[in-house]
């Protein structure tokens, strides 16, 4: 990856903190000294649509979004979202998924099914995976908004920087604005990163 | 206080194209800054309302926030305007005079076209405007140019006595990129208006001798355009095609193509054409990409250079590297084929209403009620010709609703003979453009019951102040228009002035009854403040009761996005009737206990539990 940019991507449902966990990876990416370009289309996804963000850093970035078939990692905040995204992953790439099912009405209503199995059909590529229970380990720590640092713990140890470098992007952030927040953030991000290698 | 603000030169920072714009102002001096929202030139104004020393405002509509920079700039002060494409439209009756009569404080139009519309009606292409109006355009390709560019704008429109349009894209205004900053705020000594009707009173005999200084200025700013290293060759190794491209188009050529000559077009119009043709015999094949419309290309091509355009790209939508290859190889006589990839079989998640959102209940009334023409406007409530409601008919403009009701009571035919003409606006949209139908509508004795849904906020682009809301761009208090009073001095009768809380569903589905039938214009208001909106109170969330709840469904038919099927049975009545039943579940972590599905409710089987444990709420938009 020393040449190329390392693309990840982040994938959700508006709301969830998608674009708040992206800006967390171009921030820390920034303070290495990396070229970094983030960008999203998020127009309506104010009103429950799909929301993408896509985070690109290397020496140089030119285009800020990630092609078909380059992302290096596949941040799915929901089942269904990474599924809908896996054709942008490399072969070479890895999923973090959150096993979190949210349906949306148009599924209610019965005019379109929920995959059965998303994370199954994921493994299916053949692409190394990791998928795990997000919310449950944030209901655990009593606070179900840390699903975000959850799932960048979870990533942590999969980036060209030290998981070290992320949390303290993460944590300095809250000391910052939400001083109370920033020791459950500490042991949200601790467990998504423990999480991330367990599953 | 956003930490860019106080920000020192040479300082680094990841910014969007929309934060580099407004840190661009300030440092330019500028001191009168309006918009109106559209995404995705929103936070432009967002961002400049931080910096004390800017006088900025939400302009009621795109014309008057152009307008409001005219005269700051008349008045000598450097002013911005900025706004989504289609805002343009709005505005270009004034700027497209004020570009004969040019300016005094440098005057800046920032707009944003929606290449791809991601969040449009339309993908029109704003660079048209400098040709119509004999105006130059600049266009970055990034946050870091969009910085550039913009304090360059503010010289360029002094030096040349000009408006000047800086052309963004949502792949500019909503990028994140690195920022350094060059410098800090320049305050400069304004002089005042000087009187000069000649000048600007621009009567057919003062506008006349204006016209050709504005073709001789285009001249100068061609020459201008030539030498600008604005304008800027990255030469590469492999000649056997060269680009010209501008904008974010610039960024997806240099990373499908790094090593191919390429021409990137900061000062686009006019165009250096000079420069091109010289540049296209460095190459063996010229190819010009453009997002949206063939501007240059056809330019070029009548000076008779032989190049590559739309003949081989899209005509519409961006033209990221996945474009480009496929595009381009072939004339590169190496066949590429697109990778097989099958995109994976999801459902899809079209944008729905929010938790008790208050268009849901004028929607259950609207999609209740027969014999309605529906004609719409540009705000969330678009979102009722989706499902479940499929209660809107048409949705074109902003404020078109009104007068296209007025037109389609006027034109009606045969099929529309027992139809009611309704036309349903938002609050902001109404006052945008809208009230301007209601007035002609009244003053030529149309029928149109008007829906007025006043949940004061810009809802879409997220809960932007307007002169309904009693705020201002600031959160400061500001006078809030009366709406009733406003419709009844635009002449309509008090007695069809219905005030209504869209949350009583009985008393909504009547009122719209009712009006419908009058044989006179009537505007039903409604009074609920947007749910994601700090004016929205949260109550305590409702559940439903499986054992009491008997498979009606008539509470998913108000398009709650908080209540969901639980289970769904198919029974057989004693006639030996088959239905499906269908039985709801509230999440509660959604619902706000607005209690408006309460009323859907025969059995009483939705309540709000007494007491409840549960773990912190996630606010679902939060």
């Amino acid at each position: 990856m020393a040449d190329s940019a390392t693309n990840i991507l982040v994938v959700g449902i508006g709301g969830q903190g998608v674009m708040t966990a992206a800006e967390m990876l171009a921030r820390t990416a920034l303070n290495q000294g990396y070229d970094v370009k983030k960008t999203e289309v998020a127009g309506m996804a104010q009103r429950g649509g799909v929301v993408s963000s896509h985070v690109r850093f290397g020496a140089k970035v030119y285009s800020p979004q990630i092609d078909p078939g380059e992302a290096d990692l596949l941040i799915g905040f929901e089942a269904a979202e990474a599924l809908r995204w896996l054709p942008h992953l490399r072969p070479t790439g890895i999923i973090m998924v959150n096993t979190l099912r949210l349906a949306p009405p148009v599924v209610s209503a019965g005019l379109y099914d929920y995959p059965a199995d998303p994370i199954a059909e994921l493994a299916a590529s053949g692409i190394e995976i990791h998928a795990f229970d997000a919310g449950a380990i944030a209901d655990e720590l009593g606070n179900a908004k840390l699903v975000n640092t959850i799932m960048l713990g979870a990533i942590s140890d999969y980036l060209p920087f030290s998981a070290e470098v992320l949390k303290e992007c993460i944590v300095e952030g809250f000391r910052a604005y939400k001083p109370k927040l920033a020791e459950i953030n500490i042991q949200a991000f601790d467990a998504g990163r423990a999480a991330g290698h367990a599953s | 206080m956003n930490a860019v603000v106080h920000a020192k030169a040479e300082s680094r920072h990841l910014l969007s194209g929309n934060e580099a714009v407004a840190r661009a102002a300030w440092e330019a001096g500028v001191r009168v800054a309006a918009a109106y929202p559209g995404t995705p030139a929103t936070e432009i104004l967002e961002y400049i309302a931080l910096y004390p020393d800017i006088y900025s405002e939400w302009s009621v509509n795109e014309k008057v926030a152009v307008e409001v920079a005219i005269g700051a700039s008349l008045a000598g002060s450097r002013a911005l305007a900025a706004m989504k494409h289609v805002g343009m439209n709005v505005a270009s009756d004034a700027f497209m005079t004020q570009s004969l009569a040019g300016v005094v404080g440098g005057l800046v139009i920032v707009v944003a076209d929606d290449v791809g519309l991601s969040s449009s009606q339309n993908e029109q292409d704003s660079r048209y405007w400098g040709r119509f109006g004999h105006l130059p355009i600049l266009e970055p390709a990034d946050s870091q140019e969009a910085y550039d560019l913009v304090k360059q704008a503010f010289s360029l429109s002094e030096a040349y006595e000009t408006p000047v349009i800086v052309r963004m894209t949502t792949r500019v205004c909503h990028v994140k990129a690195m920022v350094t900053f060059t410098g800090e705020r320049i305050d400069r000594p304004t002089a005042g208006f000087q009187k000069n009707p000649q000048r600007w009173v621009m009567t057919p005999a003062n506008a006349k001798p204006r016209l050709p200084l504005m073709h001789e200025r285009d001249r100068t700013l061609r020459a201008a355009s030539e030498i600008s290293d604005l304008n800027e060759i990255f030469m590469g190794s492999d000649r056997r095609i060269g680009f010209v491209t501008s904008g974010p188009a610039f960024m997806h050529v240099r990373e499908a193509f790094p090593n191919a000559p390429t021409f990137k077009l900061g000062f686009s119009h006019p165009a250096p054409l000079e420069r091109i043709r010289a540049f296209a015999g460095e190459v063996d094949t010229l190819v010009i990409v453009e997002e949206t419309e063939p501007l240059l290309e056809l330019e070029l091509r009548a000076t008779g250079l032989a190049l590559h355009g739309k003949d081989v790209l899209p005509r519409f939508g961006e033209l990221v590297p996945s474009v480009l290859r496929p595009a381009i190889k072939p004339l590169l006589g190496e066949p590429y084929s697109v990778p097989d990839r099958h995109p994976a079989d999801v459902f899809p998640r079209p944008p729905t209403m929010c938790a008790s959102c208050p268009h849901l209940g004028p929607y259950f009334a609207l999609s209740h009620i027969r014999n309605l023409n529906i004609i719409g406007d540009i705000g969330c409530y678009t979102l009722g010709a989706g499902h479940p409601w499929n209660a809107l008919d048409t949705c074109i403009s902003m404020g078109a609703s009104l007068s296209m009701a007025h037109g389609m009571d006027k034109g009606r035919g045969e099929s529309d003979e027992k139809k009611h003409m309704v036309a349903v606006i938002g609050d902001s949209t109404f006052l945008h453009m809208g009230m301007q139908g209601l007035l002609n509508m009244i003053y030529n004795q149309g029928n149109v019951t008007v829906l007025l849904l006043d949940n004061r906020s810009v809802g879409m682009t997220g809960g932007q102040e307007n002169p309904g809301t009693g705020e201002n761009l600031h959160g400061l208090p500001a006078p809030r228009v009366d709406f009733a009073k406003l419709a009844e001095a635009l002449g309509v009768r008090p007695e069809r002035i219905r005030m209504v809380d869209p949350y009583e569903l009985p008393t909504m589905v009547k009122l719209v009854r009712e009006e419908t039938k009058m044989e006179e214009p009537s505007v039903i208001i409604t009074n609920r403040p947007c749910s994601l909106t700090d004016r929205f109170e949260w109550f305590k969330s409702y559940e439903v009761l499986e054992d009491q709840c008997t498979g009606c469904g008539n509470c998913i038919d108000l398009g709650c996005p908080a209540i969901a099927v639980s289970r769904r049975e198919t029974v057989t009545a004693k006639s030996g009737k088959v239905k499906e039943l269908v039985f709801a579940r509230i999440d509660a972590n959604a619902c706000t206990g607005c209690h408006m599905c309460v009323e859907t409710c025969a059995p009483e089987a939705i309540i709000q539990p007494r007491s409840m444990t549960r773990t912190i709420r996630i606010h679902p938009h939060g």
